[in-house]
C-alpha cells in the first residue's frame, strides 16, 4: 500500500454544517489527519436534521451529518469553558491547518482569530469560509446555504417561465464553495512548504457561487441581458428537456444538438418522416416549434420506462439520462462500478454508506476508513495520543466539563 | 518569486470595512507548473482554477478552434467563435495554441510539449487519446511525474462510460434534477448550466491533491473525474433518505424539503417587486430571526395576536402542523407582499432576520458587499477595445485576491510565442505546420 497523498497533514477542524465539513472531507479522504471539534451543548444544525436512523431524532443519529464527516476524529469540547484553552493551544500547535466556518468574529471571541493563532503557531494556515466573506458591510449576516442560494442568483434561474422560481434543491451553494476551499488549502500548504509561511484563506461562499454563473454575469456586463429561468430549454439544442415516462413520477432527459442526432432520434421513435418535416428538420425550426416538438417527444416517452428511453437513445448515440431519484442513486450500477459508496460502521447508526470524492487517483486513491464520529467519540484518543495529555490530565478535563 | 505577505500587511476586518483597498496579488502558488489544457467545456474551469493560482496554462485547441466556442451567449450577441462568453469566463488566465492531434506530426509535437508539462487536462471520450498513442501510459512513460486529469461524463470505465451525455443529462443522472422544480411538472436544471463547472472545480481538487503528492515524491498519476459523481455531490442528503428511511425525496417548488419537519415550509416568498428567501425555522438561529421578524411586523401593525404570542424559543418545527405553518405563512406573506425586495433586504440586516433577496445577475453586479471586496475584476480585451468586468477568483489569501490578469486566448494566439519562442521551432517550420494543417 503506497503512501496516501495527504498523509502527515494535520487539520484542526472547527467547521460545521456543510461547506466546511465537505471541504475538509476531500482532504480527510486522502489521508489528512483531522480532529473535528464540536460541542454537544450547541450541536450543529445537521446533527438535528434528517435522515435519522429509524427516523428517531438524536444528535448522533443523522446520516446527513455523518456522511460529511467520515475519516475525522470527534473531539467534544466546550469552547466557552476556561479550561478549554490548554486543549485549544495544543491543538493549534499540532495542526498545519485550522479550519472554521462560523460567522466572522466568532473565532475571535474564543481567542482563535488568525492573529491569535499565529502567536501559537507562526506558520499556521487558517481556512475561514463564510457566507459573504470576512470583510465588507454584509460580512456578519448569519444565514444558511438554503438562503444563500437565492442571494447567489441560483433560485431565480431554476423553474418555469411565468411561475415562481424554485431554485435547485437544498443549500446548493454549500456544494460549490468546498472545491474552491480544498484547492486553496492545498495551494497554501504547497506555498508553506516552499516559503515557510502560512496564510489566512478567506473564502466567500457567495463569490464561489457567482463564479459558477460567470458566463451569465458576462452576458449582463457586456450585453445588459439579465439571465432568466426557462424550464429545461437551451438555445443550442432541441429537443432539450426532461420528459415524462411510464410509472409514478419517472423522467428521462434527452438532449439533441445536431440535425443528424435529430434524424436518428426520429428513427428511434419510429417516426422517420419527422426528420424531413419542415417544422423540425433543422435546429432553428425545432427551436421555433419547440412546444410542438416537446409534445411529440413526450407522447413517445410516456409509453416507455425511463430506463428504456435512455437505453434506446444511447443505442442511437443520443445523449439521454434518467432523472435519478434517491433510490436510483443508491442502486446506480456506474457508481457501484467506481466504488463511489463505501460501507462503514457508525457507532449509533450502524453500517451505512459514505461517498467518495468524484475523482479517482490512480496512485494515491482515497480511502474511507472511519464513519462520521459521534460527538466526543475520540476524546481520549485525541487528548492522550495526539495532544499528549497524560491519562490523569485527561480525566481532569473530563471531570471539569472541558470535554463533552 | 512573490510570497504571501506577512502578517504585518494583513488587513483586519475592521480596517477593511473602513475602506482598505485590496491589491491583487501575483499568483505564485503554482509558479513553474505548466498545464496543457486539452479540455472542452466539460473541463474549462479546472485549468482556469490552476491558472488563477499561477500555473502556466496552455489551452490546446484543434485548428479552427474548440467546438465549444460555438456556445453562447456571445459578446454583443455576435455568434462568432472568438466571442463566446463561456469561453471568456472559463479560459481566462490561459495562453492558447492550436494543434491537430489527428495528425501524426501534431502528435509528435504534443509528446514533446508533454515533456515540459506537469499537468495534462483532457475531456475526450474514454479511450480516444489512447487510440492515438497519447493515453496516460504512453505520456507518463516519457514524463513519469506528469499528472493527467481526465474529465468524462461517467469516468473511464464502467457500464455507462460510453454513454453520450450533455450538461442536462448529467444533471439528471447525478440526481439533482429529480428534486428540483415544481411537483406538478418535470424536474428542472439551472438555466445557466452547472454540471460541467462542478466537474471542472472537482477536477482541480483532484489535480491539486496529485500535485501535492508529486512535490514530495516526484510521482505523477492519473486523475479520473466523473461528472455524474460531481453532480451527485450537490445532493447532500437525498440518497441517505432512501438508504435509512426508504423515502424518495421529491420536488417541492418554493417550499423546502429534506429538513427537520414533516410539513412543507415556504422558502421562497413573493414581495412587491420580486422574491425573497425566508426560512420559518426553529432552533437558536430561528428564534433570533423569527423574533426579529415578528417585532418588525408588529412595528408596522402587520402582525397579529397569534403571531405575537408565539414563544419562538419553544417553537418546535418538527411537530408543527401543516395547518399552523399555513396560517403563520399567510400572515407573514402579507407583510412581505407589502414591501419591495430592497426594503426587506435592508430591513432584515439590522434586525438580524435571516432573509435574503432572490437576486438576478443584475442585482449581483450591483451588490454592495461584492463591490466592497473588489470582487469584480476589469479585464482588458484589446481586440474588442474595451475592458469587461469578470467575477474574481473566490479565495483570498491573507486578504489578497489572486489576479485575473489575462483574458482568454484567441484561436492560436500564442502559437508563435510558444512554438517558436519556447518549443524551439523555427518560423519556417511554423509556417510549414500551418500549411499542413497541423496547427
Amino acid at each position: 500500500m503506497s503512501r496516501k497523498a495527504l498523509e502527515g497533514i494535520k487539520i484542526a477542524d472547527f467547521t460545521w454544517v456543510a461547506v466546511g465539513p465537505l471541504t475538509i472531507k476531500y482532504l480527510a479522504d486522502h489521508g489528512a489527519e483531522v480532529v473535528h471539534v464540536e460541542s454537544s451543548v450547541r450541536p450543529e444544525m445537521l446533527r438535528v436534521s434528517p435522515p435519522f436512523k429509524d427516523k428517531i431524532a438524536g444528535i448522533n443519529r443523522s446520516a446527513y451529518n455523518a456522511c460529511l464527516n467520515n475519516n475525522k476524529y470527534g473531539l467534544g469540547l466546550n469552547l466557552n469553558h476556561p479550561g478549554a484553552r490548554e486543549v485549544l493551544e495544543r491543538l493549534v500547535k499540532w495542526a498545519d491547518v485550522v479550519a472554521e466556518s462560523f460567522s466572522p468574529g466568532m473565532m475571535a471571541r474564543w481567542g482563535l482569530a488568525y492573529e491569535d493563532l499565529v502567536k501559537i503557531k507562526p506558520d499556521i494556515i487558517m481556512y475561514s469560509t463564510s457566507q459573504q466573506g470576512q470583510t465588507g458591510p454584509y460580512a456578519k449576516i448569519a444565514a444558511y446555504g438554503a438562503q444563500l442560494v437565492s442571494l447567489a442568483g441560483f433560485t431565480h434561474l431554476a423553474g418555469w417561465p411565468g411561475r415562481d422560481p424554485t431554485g435547485p434543491q437544498g443549500p446548493y451553494t454549500d456544494t460549490i464553495a468546498p472545491s474552491f476551499g480544498a484547492v486553496a488549502i492545498i495551494a497554501a500548504l504547497m506555498q508553506r512548504r516552499r516559503t515557510g509561511k502560512g496564510t489566512h484563506i478567506d473564502l466567500s461562499q457567495l463569490e464561489a457561487g457567482v463564479n459558477f454563473l460567470a458566463p451569465a454575469m458576462l452576458d449582463y456586463n457586456v450585453n445588459g441581458r439579465v439571465a432568466q429561468r426557462d424550464g429545461n430549454r437551451y438555445p443550442y439544442a432541441a429537443p432539450h428537456g426532461i420528459y415524462p415516462c411510464k410509472g409514478d413520477d419517472r423522467w428521462c432527459s434527452i438532449a439533441v444538438f445536431t440535425d443528424e442526432e435529430w434524424g436518428r432520434l426520429c428513427g428511434v421513435m419510429g417516426k422517420p418522416e419527422l426528420a424531413k418535416d419542415d417544422r423540425f428538420s433543422m435546429l432553428p425550426q425545432r427551436k421555433r416549434n419547440e412546444d410542438e416538438l416537446d409534445t411529440i417527444i413526450s407522447d413517445w416517452t410516456s409509453g416507455l420506462s425511463a430506463e428504456d428511453v435512455m437505453a434506446l437513445c444511447q443505442k442511437a448515440g443520443i445523449a439521454a439520462g434518467v432523472a435519478k431519484d434517491s433510490r436510483d442513486i443508491q442502486e446506480d450500477p456506474q457508481l457501484a462500478h467506481r466504488h463511489f459508496l463505501w460501507e462503514l460502521e457508525h457507532r449509533e447508526i450502524g453500517k451505512h454508506y459514505y461517498e467518495a470524492p468524484p475523482f479517482k487517483l490512480s496512485r494515491t486513491p482515497c480511502e474511507l476508513n472511519m464513519a462520521g464520529p459521534c460527538i466526543g467519540e475520540h476524546n481520549e484518543h485525541v487528548c492522550t495520543r495526539i495532544l499528549g495529555f497524560t491519562d490523569e490530565e485527561f480525566v481532569r478535563l473530563v471531570s471539569e466539563g472541558v470535554l463533552e | 518569486m512573490n510570497s504571501i505577505n506577512s502578517t504585518n500587511s494583513y488587513s483586519l476586518p475592521h480596517e477593511a470595512q473602513a475602506g482598505k483597498i485590496y491589491t491583487a496579488m501575483d499568483n505564485s502558488f503554482l509558479e513553474g507548473i505548466r498545464v496543457l489544457d486539452l479540455a472542452g467545456e466539460q473541463g474549462f474551469l479546472c485549468g482556469r482554477i490552476l491558472g488563477d493560482l499561477g500555473a502556466d496554462v496552455i489551452k490546446i485547441e484543434p485548428p479552427g478552434g474548440d467546438p465549444s466556442r460555438q456556445t453562447g451567449p456571445f459578446y454583443h450577441d455576435i455568434p462568432h467563435p472568438p466571442k463566446s462568453l463561456p469561453w471568456f469566463a472559463y479560459n481566462a488566465n490561459k495562453r492558447g495554441i492550436t494543434l491537430n492531434l489527428e495528425n501524426q506530426r501534431g502528435r509528435e509535437i504534443f509528446r514533446k510539449l508533454v515533456k515540459s508539462a506537469t499537468v495534462v487536462i483532457e475531456s475526450y471520450p474514454p479511450g480516444y487519446l489512447k487510440s492515438m498513442g497519447l493515453g496516460y501510459e504512453d505520456l507518463s512513460s516519457a514524463n513519469p511525474g506528469m499528472v493527467m486529469t481526465s474529465i468524462t461524463p461517467y469516468g473511464q470505465t464502467g457500464p455507462y462510460s460510453r454513454y453520450k451525455a450533455s450538461d442536462l443529462t448529467l444533471w439528471c443522472m447525478g440526481g439533482m434534477a429529480y428534486v428540483s422544480g415544481d411537483p406538478d411538472r418535470a424536474p428542472v436544471w439551472v438555466s445557466v448550466p452547472q454540471s460541467y463547472v462542478h466537474a471542472g472545480a472537482n477536477a482541480a481538487v483532484g489535480a491539486m491533491i496529485a500535485l501535492f503528492h508529486r512535490e514530495l515524491t516526484g510521482e505523477g498519476q492519473w486523475v479520473d473525474v466523473s461528472i455524474q459523481e460531481a453532480v451527485k455531490r450537490t445532493l447532500l442528503n437525498a440518497r441517505q433518505f432512501w438508504e435509512l428511511n426508504g423515502i424518495i425525496l421529491k420536488r417541492a417548488g418554493p417550499f423546502r424539503i429534506g429538513l427537520s419537519t414533516n410539513a412543507n415550509q415556504r422558502l421562497i416568498w413573493r414581495c412587491k417587486d420580486g422574491y425573497v428567501n425566508y426560512p420559518l425555522i426553529g432552533g437558536l438561529a430561528g428564534e433570533r430571526s423569527n423574533t426579529g421578524l415578528v417585532a418588525w411586523m408588529k412595528s408596522e401593525g402587520m402582525s397579529n395576536e397569534h403571531l405575537n404570542d408565539i414563544v419562538w424559543k419553544e417553537f418546535d418545527m418538527a411537530n408543527c402542523t401543516q395547518q399552523e405553518f399555513d396560517y403563520m405563512e399567510s400572515v407573514i406573506g402579507r407583510f412581505f407582499e407589502s414591501h419591495t425586495v430592497k426594503e426587506l433586504h435592508e430591513g432584515a440586516i439590522g434586525r438580524r432576520v435571516m432573509l435574503y433577496p432572490v437576486y438576478t445577475t443584475k442585482e449581483l453586479r450591483e451588490d454592495p458587499q461584492l463591490e466592497s471586496r473588489d470582487f469584480w475584476e476589469e479585464v482588458e480585451h484589446p481586440e474588442l477595445g474595451e475592458t469587461i468586468a469578470y467575477p474574481g477568483s473566490p479565495s483570498l489569501f491573507s486578504g489578497e485576491r489572486p489576479k485575473l490578469g489575462r483574458r482568454a486566448p484567441l484561436i492560436g494566439e500564442h502559437n508563435e510565442e510558444i512554438y517558436c519562442g519556447e518549443a524551439g521551432l523555427s518560423c519556417d517550420e511554423l509556417a510549414e505546420l500551418e500549411r499542413e494543417g497541423v496547427i
